[in-house]
């Protein structure tokens, strides 16, 4: 129960621009002996705050996901858990990029769920501007919502096929009324289908009469309609072909530049994410196995994973082809229903020791690399991370 | 990225629309765009063009402004007979609507008459009762479908023991308590028992519509049970409802028929076409036209709705495109 310790260490720390202020708030207002509405209208205060540009917005702390497996029909009894996410922490900051890679089934798309709020952790923090989100509900769930969005995987599902694209895009406004007037929305909808590129002309259509790459273009037009602060983008471009993901890639960029965004960019095409991310963690399991800057990730990976993961990419050169070693994993990943004892990764690992089964590794800058400045003084939770250069080799 | 905006959308032109959707082409001059076309339009559009809907269509028609006004249909009077002149008189087939058309049954009343009034309880049934279980059935089954849960597994279990009655004898149990059966005792009985189908394709629908990424997407923007159950759910999950609600009425109608013909459905003096299937089943050897007449009437209404709920069903299934 190496996670217990580490869990400690993490929740001490996170501390956010505008969170003091906000405690200090609170401490008087208890004091003054306020009601829960008091404490409510300070957590949508501290949401409604602006963050400076290289903050953290999103700190994740421990998060814990577990899908129970029950057993019965009438009476269910609890047979084991799931564990989708066992154990995740990594900041967001203001105005970045952060990519998450991993194979199918590791959690990806389970931790963007935690985030929108979408799933309820099992243990762990979000916090958002330093406020608590998993906990919330009511009137303060609904300012985060109109703060963090999310731009689905497959464009062909997450559109309403029986509203038009006006309802879709204008669905925002009737929900958080505040944010536009009544008749403004119209106009607003508008307004949205030109920056994200497509003719507002085309407002009264229905999803199935565009084409894929049009579609995830009225998804992220629906995404920035409240004005969101971040945005999670679930294998946004998955589902599309190839020249159309540069399209919308594109677009996401330059609408981070435009209204200063903060994505979450899950992926598992790893040179989309090195194009979009600035930062990049690395999933195996339910478990981040390593995360630095891109730079620190594709140049100098530390953990096997990663560089098993890198020495897949396929290389367009045949003469660099040629010297390169590929590292071909044995066997499948286990099933996160019962995960191997300490390091995960250690069944398909070719440095694996008994230390790998008994030791859970911490997420942290390896021993060895600690002292140094280097690219490959990154997090990376290995026992025997060491650098190897797997794209260029 | 501007080719990939003002890329056109090829749209099926239809006769009624035609000019508007060549108008849709040419969206980049600015001009204005002409009629969404909705799933529901399209699937309009498609039944318009299935020989099976037109055929059924025209036939539920007749049959339900037969219903509403017999006295359009004949002069004769359903209920008065003439032993005398009319005892089991054979058919007139050339005589077309005429009372004498179908022949007289053993009581000297026209066939054709009570053939033509008997619609109205027949069509009251089937519409009452589709009605009653759609709307109670659909209700349990979105209820159960969406909430999940202790929910879901309460009224799976209550489903389950309704379920578990055999229909028509659960009926006849039921109609057998009354000494008087209106038409609405014997749909409330119906509807009593039949609900059940139509919760469980209700509660499937909604399962599967509940998972979708755009309730996923309706909830991360903060839209309440309410907004995602009217706006999200219900709409898109209610197809395979009216499939199967519209296949069931044919049934509902077919069950009046042999409740009555069993005696225990409507009581007289409402004509009821079962009734007069039962009163025919004397006459079998001598005068069978007595017996088939509404025999028939009672297969081709079924069959009209099953028609239907059939073409209903290939407009509607995105799959079958």
């Amino acid at each position: 129960m190496a996670e217990l310790g580490k869990k400690d260490e993490a929740t001490g720390a996170p501390t956010v621009g505008s969170g003091s202020a906000a405690e200090a708030d609170r401490t008087a207002a208890h004091t003054a002996a306020a009601g829960e509405a008091d404490e409510t209208a300070e957590v949508v205060a501290a949401i409604e705050a602006p963050v400076e540009r290289g903050e953290p917005i999103l700190q994740v702390r421990n998060l814990v996901k577990h899908f129970p497996l029950t057993q019965g029909i009438l009476f269910k009894r609890q047979i084991g858990a799931v564990k989708a996410v066992d154990g995740i922490s990594f900041d967001l900051h203001q105005g970045e990029t952060l990519g998450i890679v991993g194979e199918s089934g590791c959690g990806k798309s389970t931790v963007a769920k935690l985030l929108m709020t979408l799933e309820r952790a099992t243990a762990g923090e979000v916090f958002y501007k330093g406020q608590d989100i998993t906990r919330l509900s009511g009137r303060a769930l609904k300012a985060v919502r109109r703060n963090i969005q999310m731009v689905f995987q497959d464009p062909y599902t997450s559109l309403n096929p029986r509203m038009t694209v006006g309802d879709i895009i204008g669905e925002p406004f009737e929900i958080h009324p505040e944010v536009a007037p009544k008749g403004d929305r119209r106009r607003r909808v508008r307004e949205l289908l030109d920056v994200v590129g497509l003719n507002p002309e085309y407002i009264n259509r229905y999803p199935h009469q565009f084409s894929g790459g049009q579609r995830q273009r009225i998804g992220i037009a629906r995404g920035l309609a409240l004005n969101p602060e971040v945005i999670i983008c679930d294998e946004p471009v998955s589902a599309l072909d190839v020249s159309v993901q540069a399209q919308v890639i594109n677009l996401m960029e330059k609408l981070q530049d435009e209204f200063n965004l903060s994505y979450i960019f899950i992926a598992h095409d790893l040179s989309i994410v090195r194009h979009i991310s600035d930062r990049v963690g690395v999933m195996y399991l339910g478990k981040m196995a390593e995360i630095g800057t891109d730079e620190q990730i594709y140049d100098h990976p530390t953990h096997p994973y990663t560089q098993a993961l890198l020495s897949a990419v396929p290389v367009p050169d045949p003469s660099m082809r040629e010297g390169r070693e590929r590292i071909l994993l044995t066997g499948d990943v286990p099933s996160p229903a019962n995960p191997p004892s300490g390091c995960r990764f250690r069944t398909r690992c070719w440095k694996a020791q008994d230390k790998c089964a008994e030791e859970v590794p911490l997420l942290a800058v390896p021993e060895r690399f600690q002292g140094s400045d280097g690219p490959a003084a990154h997090e990376s939770a290995c026992h025997f991370a060491e650098e190897k250069d797997v794209v260029h080799a | 990225m501007s080719d990939v905006s003002q890329a056109t959308i090829p749209a099926p032109a239809t006769p009624a629309d035609g000019g508007k959707s060549a108008g849709l082409a040419g969206t980049g001059d600015g001009g204005p765009v002409g009629k969404p076309r909705s799933l529901w339009s399209d699937a309009w559009y498609d039944l318009r063009r299935n020989p099976l809907f037109v055929i059924s269509a025209v036939l539920i028609l007749v049959l339900l402004v037969m219903a509403v006004f017999p006295q359009w249909f004949t002069s004769a009077s359903p209920r008065t007979g003439d032993l005398a002149n009319h005892f089991l008189q054979q058919p007139q087939y050339g005589h077309f609507f005429s009372p004498e058309w179908l022949g007289y049954d053993a009581q000297g009343r026209s066939i054709y008459a009570r053939l033509v009034y008997g619609a109205r309880a027949s069509v009251t049934v089937g519409v009452a009762v589709t009605l009653m279980v759609t709307l109670a059935g659909g209700l349990i089954g979105m209820l159960a479908g969406y909430f999940g849960g202790w929910i879901d597994s309460i009224l799976s279990r209550i489903l389950d023991v309704f379920a578990g009655l055999p229909f028509l004898l659960g009926s006849m149990v039921v109609l057998n308590v009354f000494d008087v059966r209106t038409v609405w005792i014997v749909a409330l009985a119906l509807a009593f028992l039949g609900w059940t189908q139509i919760a469980r394709v209700t509660r499937g629908s909604v399962i599967t519509t509940k998972q979708a990424d755009y309730v996923q997407a309706a909830k991360a923007l903060g839209a309440g049970t309410g907004r995602i159950l009217l706006r999200h759910v219900l709409p898109n999950a209610v197809a395979p409802v009216i499939v199967v609600a519209t296949i069931a009425l044919g049934g509902y109608i077919a069950a009046e028929a042999s409740l009555s013909f069993l005696g225990i459905g409507i009581s007289p003096p409402t004509v009821s076409w079962g009734m007069d299937v039962s009163d025919g089943k004397d006459q079998l050897r001598n005068a069978p036209f007595v017996l088939i007449t509404p025999a028939v009437m009672v297969s081709v209404t079924v069959l009209a709705f099953i028609m239907l709920g059939d073409a209903v069903r290939n407009a509607l299934d995105p799959k079958l495109r």
